[in-house]
């Protein structure tokens, strides 16, 4: 189902969603010091719980990270907490809309 | 107040028969009402240490009549379920609004919760809390944070109220001592800020070492606030320099443990050493210290490293070396690997601190594991391991071996489980 909606996308926007997933998984790898590389994040597992193994210590740890380095502050009284973290896909996605910097 | 006398008469006519209910509530305002209900009408609380899953089936062993008491719609706990908020049972709105007239007297040796820890032996040990010991330990503690002068402080909490210092530092610290507490518990920075901006002065937060360095990391303006109270793990004295500058506010620390309740407070800023709650008693014994007297119920071994420097101060020079402390969820070593070596072809395997918990103050310092079961991967170990313990103690790295580097006596030095971490970690591809 996403990937239909991303084919659907103007090529350069994929492109640098693309890029920014690469960057955002290598910043997860390096935050929380996993032992998988970035490119073993597949973008549409899920990053709580099951799946990626993720905990709420990781989830204030990767929210750190993107602060600082796209100026996004999460909230989780948005509603949109489960999704954002459903998938580093979703993440981004999230970043994309958001980001200051 | 008149409007929580209510909710509390109405849910505790609501409990069916049996005397134990697992208050899994999120939102610290129906847990309080829980606990609360739960008081009035004889019952007891319990609280787990942790949420997984086999947690709430040895709870059910512990108490057959536990009910679980929840304000999710998709709780998972394997109890029966009471959920909260619902329609209390034809007959309660009126008995409730009669005895919410008065306010409820509860004699001090009431039994009101057990608070779990892991043992060693992988069943949950269970830890007396009556009422009364209960009630005078936050009251020691009002007057240590000076939170007695007739001011009503408001009091936002990013922990747990199941976890004892949430218990003590946010539920029972508003109930048993006139002050508000804050239903919601915020999550991330913005979700903190934006929740003690709400909050009328004076107002405390109750935090911890671990959403304190997000949270002067996150780059959020902090509004002021009039107290900041940590506890769970050790403050780095720069961290807590930081969060007073920051928050134009003391800072506090609190020591204690899930057995003791706390027992010790210092201003890390100002000075190194703890002092003890009035009546508390501490021991230096062979393998930690023995806390006794005061609030505490039951005489109990602290897997600390003390040494008094006074009758009612000591500094603090670490934990025994068994103790596993991650953002304030304890286990031990020794409970790790019982349950690790129950799994089913599991055939040798030992958690370990790959890295000294005292070098790692940036970040969350994570427990590794070795182990020899050549029939299962990783995924379905992980998967088994998460069904027995809490995930922050879930090992990171898991490294699967041919053996383990045991010694001539069976033994497993520190040293070779750690040189076998670091050779695996160089070995992973970039």
């Amino acid at each position: 189902m996403s990937d239909q909606v991303a084919s659907l996308r103007h090529p350069a926007a994929t492109a640098n969603a693309d890029a920014l997933t690469a960057e955002v998984a290598g910043l997860i790898v390096q935050a929380l010091n996993l032992e998988v590389t970035p490119a073993q994040i597949a973008p549409d597992q899920p990053l709580y719980g099951e799946g990626l193994g993720l905990d709420s210590i990781d989830i204030l740890e990767i929210a750190l990270v993107v602060s600082k380095q796209y100026g996004v502050q999460l909230r989780a009284d948005s509603g949109e907490n489960t999704r954002i973290f459903g998938s580093l896909r979703q993440l981004v996605e999230y970043i994309i809309a958001h980001r200051t910097k | 107040m008149s409007q929580f006398l209510l909710d509390v008469r109405r849910l505790a006519c609501s409990f069916p028969p049996g005397r134990h209910v697992l208050n899994a509530c999120i939102d610290r305002y129906h847990f309080t009402v829980g606990l609360a209900a739960a008081v009035v009408s004889g019952r007891v609380s319990l609280l787990p240490s942790s949420q997984a899953p086999q947690m709430a089936r040895q709870l059910g062993a512990f108490a057959a009549d536990a009910i679980c008491l929840t304000d999710e719609p998709d709780c998972s706990v394997a109890l029966p379920q009471l959920p909260y908020p619902s329609e209390p049972p034809g007959g309660c709105v009126e008995v409730a609004a009669a005895a919410a007239q008065e306010v409820p007297q509860v004699d001090h040796a009431q039994l009101a919760a057990y608070v779990f820890t892991s043992g060693s032996t992988g069943t949950p040990l269970p830890h007396r809390k009556s009422f009364g010991p209960l009630v005078s330990c936050v009251r020691e503690e009002a007057r240590r944070l000076g939170l007695t002068g007739g001011a009503r402080w408001a009091i936002l909490a990013t922990v747990p109220p199941q976890h004892m210092y949430g218990f003590e530092s946010s539920v029972l610290l508003a109930l048993g001592c006139g002050h508000a507490l804050c239903a919601e518990r915020p999550f991330y920075p913005a979700d903190i800020a934006a929740g003690l901006e709400r909050l009328p002065r004076p107002r405390a937060l109750v935090t911890t070492p671990v959403h304190l360095r997000v949270l002067l990391g996150s780059g959020v303006a902090l509004p002021p606030v009039d107290l900041v109270l940590c506890s769970t793990a050790p403050l780095a004295r720069q961290l807590a320099a930081d969060a007073e500058r920051r928050f134009d506010a003391r800072l506090l620390e609190i020591y204690g443990s899930t057995e003791t309740g706390q027992i010790a407070i210092r201003r890390p800023t100002h000075a190194p050493e703890w002092h003890l709650w009035t009546g508390v008693s501490l021991e230096p014994e062979a393998d930690g210290t023995r806390a006794r007297g005061g609030h505490i119920e039951q005489p109990t071994l602290l897997p600390d490293v003390l040494e008094m420097t006074g009758p009612e101060s000591f500094l603090l020079h670490g934990r025994a070396s068994d103790l596993v402390n991650i953002a304030g969820k304890r286990s031990s070593l020794a409970y790790l690997n019982h349950q690790l070596n129950s799994i089913p072809g599991v055939e040798d395997g030992a958690f370990f601190h790959a890295v000294e918990p005292t070098r790692s103050h940036i970040g969350v310092a994570r427990i590794a594991a070795c182990v020899v079961a050549p029939a299962l991967d990783a995924a379905r170990l992980l998967e088994a391991l998460r069904e027995r313990i809490d995930a922050v103690f879930l090992p990171r790295p898991l490294l699967f071996v041919a053996r383990l580097p045991r010694n001539d006596t069976g033994k497993l030095p520190l040293a070779a489980l750690q040189s076998l971490a670091a050779q695996a970690k160089s070995a992973t591809p970039a």
